[in-house]
């Protein structure tokens, strides 16, 4: 919501013409002076990072040049398939489930509940959001556990009678797709709810005009007109759920060790640097896992037209 | 740009063309002459004399101990007011923590920071025994190279230092050992008038006769992250058995292995076995007052049974390790057991070693510590310690120094834990509702793909 306004201030000035004043002195002075606190930091913990696990991933620990036989050597790895399935799977049902359910509250909130409620549910959504990656893997530890959950009677209903059963191997995407929801869907349904707000209400009164229902609306005008922020969204949410590491490496310790150490790419990364010692081998890897994000995303932009300015 | 497209396009298709010819050749250049991509594994630099860092008489030196060990160090700062220490709590490689070695890598990289005295697992000495990169120095010292003399290190229990044993030198003292003993209620085996068991197969058919007799009691767990180290090493099932410093021979289809898991499955299937660990969540509120007998280490006696399930005193007893019928030989596994290590960047080896020995070696620590000492004498005086007897129903100290005696030392020390195959294939199996003979060729699996990405050869012969 905020971010489109701000769009709107920042964006409409200049196309009413006020640019002169821009233009005409300090052009940048100032505005060097704000981007460069980001830029800075951007280039020592973004940029040169990543060029450095470039390097890595093409040298061995001598520093000789290696050409792709990091890649093979990891591909190779017993496993590393096993971690990119379970990547894969998590992936799926976590997009799938984000998508669907983000835009349809959204879309509930904005057209069939009262404004005062829908912002008190907003304002609930986004509560889990605000606790840390950490903190809301350790409240789902006491949720998953059938001898102290609140809803241990759920759980025991579906044959789950310990903490054990319930981690079983083929939980695991559906429990850490849990997790990754109840924390990020918040957050997201804000957004969506405002790139809903900034549909003008002439369009959707158009539409009822035309006789089209809620759902209609929804569905040919509303769900269209936010499909940019849909895609950005699943970009987003695709690049963090490729760099999965913290809710199975706690599900790890605190399932004391039912959980393999090596679930997700971004664990056989950190299991390869730090108990291998094999940085090289690592840097590998999350070059793979750059790959894959920078594919998708580049695909979805493609296919959406996201960085197409509409002249509206 | 449409409006023209026959040439274009023909020249896109050509330069299309070159530089996925251009790309390919790149490749094959790429992949053909570069260099390997494994680590340099140096196991060489580990006998090159060890060169200690420039020492500084009377420096501060730091220790790093895990919560229980913690004690025993501010106890030594207190009675040796003369040695500067700084003193930090971490988790002391328990549960197959690496948070140590990660450290110690990142330390490698920016050649400082090392602490200089640290309490770890026996795991932790495979890699510290060893360096993280090329020319660079193992963290761990030689203790034997004129730090420790040879009388201290060979008062140590029978093969309580081989986990410190690397290149003929040895690496860290150990603090406690773990030797693996039967547990029992003695008012319940009295009461329904049960003969401790002294071999397997009286064992399992006392578990058959209790499941049938008293159902819901039980006779043990597999459902830990070491129970393997309570069965499969004292059953000498051949896991994890390091035939060459680099060669790992892992054959769970040897009789041992398939013996001791047929015994478990027959126990599991009757419920007398639980694979529900002893330490799981809700264990201890729901059936510890159901445990029988239980097959594990020393440190069951204070840690299970008074703080875990808080048994009553004098209700709790313990008895030899088992012996297999028919056979001379009794072997015991080892759960655990801490060992204590000098860095070898200390700049102050002498206070650091002094610190090492008093910790293992003295009765004065040794005799008030939490867990079975490793070193022979402190051992004597710790079982003479009333506190640490007073619990159980008989007298301990015979079945804990038989089996201190007993630890079958072809349960190597490997570079990578032994728990991680075991909790996150063989448990959730059985969780799952296999069989553990069933699941024996996934362990194996999984056992020889941890050891070649840890640069082992593996056998299975």
């Amino acid at each position: 919501m905020t971010l489109l306004e701000t769009e709107r201030v920042i964006v409409a000035p200049s196309r009413r013409g006020t640019t002169p004043r821009r233009e005409g002195r300090g052009r940048g002075g100032a505005g060097y002076f704000f981007v460069a606190g980001y830029a800075l930091l951007l280039l020592a913990f973004g940029v040169f990072p990543t060029g450095y696990a470039f390097y890595l991933a093409f040298t061995n620990d001598r520093g000789q040049f290696t050409g792709l036989n990091q890649f093979v050597k990891v591909i190779q790895d017993y496993r590393f398939a096993p971690a990119f399935t379970h990547m894969l799977i998590y992936l799926v049902m976590w997009l799938v489930t984000l998508v669907v359910l983000v835009v349809l509250t959204a879309v509930i909130l904005r057209s069939r509940v009262r404004p005062g409620t829908s912002a008190l549910f907003r304002f609930l959504y986004y509560i889990p959001g605000a606790l840390a990656g950490v903190a809301s893997v350790l409240v789902w530890l006491f949720m998953l556990d059938p001898d102290v959950s609140p809803v241990s009677w759920l759980l025991t209903s579906m044959g789950l009678k310990t903490f054990a059963a319930v981690l079983a191997p083929g939980n695991l995407p559906l429990i850490l797709m849990l997790i990754a929801f109840w924390t990020g869907a918040g957050g997201w349904m804000v957004v969506m709810y405002g790139a809903l707000n900034n549909i003008p209400d002439e369009v959707l009164e158009a539409a009822r005009m035309d006789g089209a229902g809620p759902w209609q609306t929804a569905w040919h005008i509303q769900i269209p007109m936010i499909r940019q922020w849909i895609t950005y969204m699943t970009i987003m949410a695709f690049a963090t759920g490729t760099q999965l590491f913290v809710e199975p490496q706690l599900l790890q310790t605190a399932s004391l060790g039912r959980v393999s150490p090596t679930w997700s790419p971004n664990q056989l990364a950190y299991v390869y640097a730090f108990q291998q010692g094999d940085f090289n081998g690592a840097a590998a890897i999350s070059v793979v896992l750059l790959a894959v994000g920078l594919l998708a995303a580049a695909l979805l932009v493609a296919r959406s037209n996201l960085f197409t300015l509409d002249e509206k | 740009m449409e409006s023209s497209p026959s040439p274009r396009t023909g020249r896109r298709h050509s330069l299309l063309r070159t530089a996925a010819v251009t790309l390919s050749l790149a490749t094959t250049a790429v992949l053909a002459g570069c260099a390997s991509a494994d680590t340099t594994t140096d196991s060489s630099s580990g006998q090159s004399a060890f060169k200690p860092a420039a020492q500084k008489e009377g420096s501060r030196i730091t220790v790093w101990a895990d919560s229980t060990r913690l004690p025993s160090v501010q106890a030594y700062q207190k009675s040796h007011p003369d040695v500067k220490m700084k003193i930090v709590t971490y988790d002391g490689g328990a549960d197959g923590s690496t948070y140590l070695q990660s450290k110690v890598q990142l330390f490698d990289r920016t050649g400082s920071g090392w602490p200089d005295v640290v309490f770890g697992a026996p795991t932790d000495v495979t890699w510290a025994s060893e360096a993280t990169k090329p020319g660079g120095q193992p963290f761990a010292a030689p203790l034997d190279a004129k730090l420790v003399p040879r009388s201290t290190l060979d008062g140590f229990a029978k093969g309580s230092l081989t986990p410190c044993e690397f290149n003929g030198h040895t690496y860290c003292m150990r603090n406690d050992i773990a030797q693996v003993l039967l547990w029992y209620n003695k008012p319940l085996m009295d009461n329904w008038g049960y003969k401790v068991p002294t071999t397997w197969q009286e064992y399992e058919a006392l578990g058959e006769q209790v499941a049938k007799d008293h159902p819901g009691y039980l006779v043990g767990s597999v459902g830990d992250t070491n129970s393997h180290e309570s069965y499969f090493w004292s059953g000498q099932c051949p896991a994890f058995n390091l035939v060459k410093p680099d060669t790992l021979r892992t054959d769970l289809r040897d009789p041992k292995c398939t013996r001791m898991a047929k015994l478990l499955d027959n126990l599991i299937s009757a419920k007398a076995v639980a694979t529900q660990g002893f330490f799981s969540q809700g264990f201890a509120k729901n059936s510890g007052s159901k445990v029988l007998m239980a097959y594990g280490p020393s440190w069951y006696g204070q840690y299970l049974f008074k703080a875990g399930f808080k048994t009553p005193a004098k209700q709790i007893a313990a008895a030899p390790p088992l012996a297999w019928k028919g056979e001379s030989t009794t072997a015991t596994g080892n759960v655990g057991g801490g060992v204590w290590m000098v860095s070898s960047h200390s700049a102050n080896l002498k206070a650091s070693t002094g610190l090492v020995t008093w910790l293992t070696t003295s009765d004065e620590n040794q005799a008030t510590a939490p867990t079975y000492p490793a070193y022979a004498q402190a051992a004597k005086a710790w079982l003479a310690n009333p506190a640490n007897r007073d619990y159980f129903a008989n007298d301990v100290s015979k079945p804990f120094e038989q089996a201190a005696n007993e630890v079958w030392t072809g349960w190597s020390n490997t570079r990578f834990s032994d728990s991680t195959a075991w909790s996150s294939v063989v448990l959730p199996a059985l969780t799952a509702g296999k069989s553990l003979t069933e699941t024996l060729p996934a362990w194996q699996q999984e056992i020889a793909g941890e050891a070649k990405t840890q640069g082992y050869k593996v056998v299975d012969q």
